[in-house]
């Protein structure tokens, strides 16, 4: 079995300039739009590489996606960067009307999602950008685990017909996942092969749940630790096939319970296959300021927290 | 360009207004006040001043672009479209109705060729039609971009993003009108939120703004010509049109009234006995 490691870390932010600065080079119809935030989202180097295809929109989000999804009518493929809360919820009419419901290619880049933000607080931390987003038809979304997938992600969302929302995020990470990775879009990820209980992870929280997986192990527990980047559309046959073998479900998230990776999850299950489960999110709560560790332990998104979960639902069966 | 023939777009205009009229009455819903006030707009875009081609192409290229950002106009809009062949007259018919490509608000989902953005939630079509000319511009295609707002749209926020944005980026190969005819759902907007000078809010943002009569033709072509004679300035270009919402039918003009509320049979035979059938009804 493999086993996942790490000898640096990086925020997944980064992943995202990078990849967005590959596919500056790669294709010609890439644009991108920054709402006066190109340091703390790392469009820096696409700006530099590509003056004449980078638009600086100010404060002003709401105006952003609606020009992103004009130049989507002239052929471009937008790129927005922004961070999540105003990636989502400033702007959700904008969103629903000008791309999800008219269908254009517009790729709305979101970082600083969920607690990791870290001291800034509440006000920014969102934890309900996923329900926001999976809700609106038409609309994929894609939240990647580390600084590779999330660059493997951007350069994937490039050759994606149509609304994706991709969600990364602030604090230095490991980076556990292999550089060279190809990224399927809509594809689930089966990390290490178990048979006690399945644990489908998203985002940061994929590492979490690598942690709890070896704590598991040492327990005699056998995880089968599925990798979610892609919220929508769901890798249902993926899902069904772990837990019909495992016969019980955690799922781990950096958002809200309610309308989360784990609703997804639970929705699936309870069409084909009801199952035990267990939710590690935050419950019906904003965040607060603190260290991003801090807020993951005061909030209940620890690999202790995902352990916990892991022995309640395999008493449940 | 086609040669100017006033009388020949006054009579397109007279059956898009009975267009308009037995659309909104057949379903009793619609917006045919501001609809009527924009006639001769639609009629002179599609019928004078743009170079489009009705074989639609949702991206345009090398075509003049029209975005409606008050999308609540529809009537207008699908009757000129379909009155300059975009698709059969036939199908106003089905304006408003279940499995009708000719949706309340326009919608790109049904493709009904002409609309390539949804519109209805008010304030986003600039933003739209300033994110096109852009693509234009970085396309080396030198057409135009036009874009129609309501003046109660105004209100929306967005609007004054998109406004500073265009003017900052210098986006002049963009034609925006604002159809001023003083009225929004609940009243005047005078009184329901007064837009104080609005020339001189869009000259602030740093626009530049030309002055039409939008309910007389030789008025609103020849702005409209001296407007693309401005391109290339580094300024966008806002056309501040003057209508009468309602114009043409007596008993709708000049009131906010019939801002969405159908006519009944006996409103209608008044309302086509006042307009002259020149191309056929549906």
């Amino acid at each position: 079995m493999t086993k996942f490691t790490y000898t640096e870390k990086k925020d997944t932010r980064s992943g995202f300039g990078a990849g967005l600065l590959a596919l500056g080079q790669k294709n010609e119809n890439v644009v991108a739009l920054c709402a006066d935030l190109i340091g703390s989202l790392k469009m820096g180097d696409f700006k530099k590489e590509f003056p004449e295809r980078f638009y600086q929109v100010g404060i002003a989000e709401a105006n952003m996606i609606g020009l992103a999804s004009g130049m989507a009518i002239g052929g471009k493929i937008p790129f927005t960067g922004t961070f999540a809360n105003f990636s989502t919820g400033r702007v959700y009419d904008q969103i629903r009307q000008s791309v999800a419901y008219s269908e254009k290619n517009v790729k709305i880049c979101a970082s600083h999602a969920g607690l990791t933000l870290g001291e800034d607080g509440a006000t920014h931390q969102i934890l309900e950008d996923i329900g926001l987003m999976k809700m609106l038809p038409n609309m994929t979304v894609i939240n990647p685990c580390d600084y590779n997938q999330t660059k493997a992600a951007t350069i994937a969302l490039a050759d994606h017909q149509g609304p994706a929302y991709l969600r990364f995020g602030r604090p230095s990470w490991p980076i556990f996942t292999p550089d060279d990775q190809e990224f399927e879009i809509g594809k689930a990820w089966q990390m290490t092969e178990g048979t006690d209980v399945t644990i489908f992870a998203t985002g940061h929280m994929v590492w979490q749940a690598v942690e709890a997986e070896a704590i598991l192990a040492e327990k005699g527990i056998s995880v089968e630790l599925i990798n979610i980047h892609t919220i929508k559309p769901l890798d249902v046959d993926a899902i069904l096939k772990s837990v019909a073998k495992t016969g019980c479900v955690v799922t781990a998230e950096e958002h809200q319970r309610n309308g989360g990776l784990g609703d997804s999850v639970a929705q699936t299950l309870a069409l084909n296959n009801p199952s035990p489960i267990e939710m590690v999110a935050v419950n019906d709560s904003f965040g607060e300021s603190g260290t991003p560790m801090q807020l993951m332990e005061k909030y209940g998104l620890t690999p202790t927290d995902i352990v916990n979960a892991v022995e309640k639902v395999i008493a449940r069966k | 360009m086609n040669t100017l023939d006033i009388p020949k777009l006054e009579k397109i205009a007279s059956q898009v207004r009975r267009d308009i009229v037995r659309m909104v009455h057949a379903v009793q819903s619609g917006h045919p006040g501001a609809s009527l006030g924009c006639t001769e707009y639609f009629v002179s875009m599609y019928f004078h001043i743009m170079q489009h081609n009705k074989n639609f192409s949702p991206m345009g290229k090398g075509e003049d672009l029209f975005f409606l950002s008050n999308g609540h106009i529809s009537p207008v809009w699908y009757s000129t479209l379909a009155r300059s062949g975009y698709f059969e007259v036939s199908e106003l018919a089905t304006f408003r109705k279940l499995d009708s490509r000719l949706q309340g608000h326009p919608a790109t989902e049904e493709n009904l060729p002409g609309i390539r953005i949804a519109s209805g939630s008010l304030g986003q079509g600039l933003s739209a039609a300033i994110g096109a000319a852009q693509a234009k511009k970085l396309d080396k295609d030198d057409r135009f971009t036009y874009v129609l707002m309501g003046d109660g749209e105004l209100q929306e926020g967005q609007v004054w993003e998109a406004a500073m944005y265009a003017a900052h980026h210098k986006v002049d190969n963009l034609i925006a009108s604002v159809d001023f005819n003083g009225q929004q759902i609940d009243g005047p907007t005078v009184e329901v939120m007064d837009l104080k000078d609005i020339k001189a809010k869009w000259e602030a943002f740093g626009w530049e703004v030309v002055e039409s009569n939008g309910n007389d033709f030789s008025s609103l072509i020849e702005t409209i010509e001296k407007a693309q004679k401005l391109k290339g300035n580094g300024k966008p270009i806002l056309n501040l049109m003057r209508t009468e919402m309602g114009q043409g039918i007596d008993f709708m003009v000049g009131t906010h009234k019939w801002h969405g509320v159908a006519p009944n049979d006996e409103q209608l035979a008044s309302a086509l006995s006042q307009l002259e059938e020149t191309l056929g009804d549906y």
